[in-house]
């Protein structure tokens, strides 16, 4: 007859028990507000915001610049908005790429 | 040992099946010098202190993969620990995380060696070969595929660090799947057809959440977390183009 009497511990509390763990956890929380519908409304209706604010301050900023001479001519309003809103998209792009980059 | 020498406190989880209802801790006042390792602390206690203590042990030199422990509760070789680094805190030791304790430090192995002898861990040839073919060639880049999943030594360190495995032992595991996929990436080898269908499986590398600690711990750098996350990919694939085109061939 076999001595053997296997214990087996518990698992209880597991990620509390190792700093590795708790970030883990964090890490995988961060999921959590995807995973809920009005998380990812709510994220929508910000961004949406977020665009037109920066259509909206680009916009106005020839209004709100100091008049600007090149060659004697006054810079157009729409070049001034127009290279906001570029420079905006270029450098969201740009953060958007490295984003990906660093998550794959 | 002279009286000068530095004394460790080594905390010791106890467990005699057929004596104790349930595991314990017992402390024991260890001298130690600089050079000497947690095994060697464990050798003392067995060979002064207390004859019975129970662990395994072998080549003292983390290429056995015997002497794996818990200490301060991380996954770690004995032999390739030191005393040094914990004086003067206390050292505890338990036995590996997530396998049932038979007695004191030496745990229940036979789920992980059943596991190894499932997945084919040989080359299987592509065709049938004849000595008069020579050896088989390889370029850097070929072996550069699969070299450094070959060097595991079968530790189960990364089975301790496992939580996924700890929660539901039918997973896998990382070491058994490094093992896996170091076959599949070797161009010698043509049975990944038949290993994939265990890497596909739900207790295949779909059971691993990237925790990522397997790899943190390992101590001959084999990464067995990427050798699973690879699989992952590749399982996706054998999947979506399982009707267009036979596989079986490794790359």
């Amino acid at each position: 007859m076999s001595a053997r009497r296997p214990y087996v511990r518990s698992m209880d509390g597991w990620w509390r028990r190792n700093p590795f763990f708790i970030v883990y956890m964090i890490r995988e929380g961060t999921a959590v507000a995807l995973q809920s519908p009005w998380s990812l409304a709510f994220h929508l209706v910000l961004l949406v915001s977020f665009i037109y604010h920066t259509w909206s301050w680009f916009s106005i900023m020839p209004k709100t610049m100091p008049m600007i001479l090149i060659g004697g001519r006054k810079l157009q309003p729409g070049v001034i908005t127009g290279a906001g809103l570029a420079v905006s998209a270029v450098v969201c792009a740009a953060l958007f790429l490295l984003v990906m980059k660093l998550a794959s | 040992m002279a009286d000068n020498d530095k004394i460790i406190e080594i905390e010791v989880l106890r467990y005699r099946p057929e004596q104790d209802k349930e595991p314990f801790f017992q402390s024991y006042q260890v001298p130690f010098t600089d050079d000497m390792s947690v095994l060697e602390g464990l050798q003392y206690i067995k060979d002064q202190l207390d004859g019975t203590l129970s662990f395994r042990w072998s080549c003292r030199m983390a290429i056995c993969g015997s002497c794996g422990a818990m200490i301060n509760g991380i996954p770690k070789l004995g032999c390739k620990t030191f005393l040094r680094e914990y004086y003067p805190r206390k050292l505890r030791v338990e036995p590996l995380a997530h396998f049932p304790i038979e007695r004191d430090l030496v745990v229940g192995v036979e789920d992980f060696i059943g596991k190894l002898e499932r997945i084919k861990p040989y080359i299987v040839p592509k065709e049938p070969r004849t000595l008069a073919q020579g050896e088989y060639l390889q370029t850097p880049a070929q072996l550069e595929r699969f070299l450094q999943f070959s060097s595991c030594i079968n530790c189960m360190l990364c089975y301790a660090a496992c939580p996924q495995y700890g929660l539901d032992s039918n997973f896998i595991g990382p070491g058994v799947l490094a093992l896996l996929h170091r076959y599949n990436a070797d161009s010698r080898d043509g049975a990944r057809a038949q290993r994939m269908e265990l890497v596909n499986a739900e207790e295949g590398v779909w059971s691993c959440t990237a925790v990522g600690y397997c790899s943190e711990v390992c101590p001959k750098g084999v990464d067995p977390a990427n050798a699973v996350n690879q699989n992952k990919t590749a399982s996706a694939m054998d999947y979506f183009l399982r009707f267009v085109q036979p596989r079986g061939a490794s790359r």
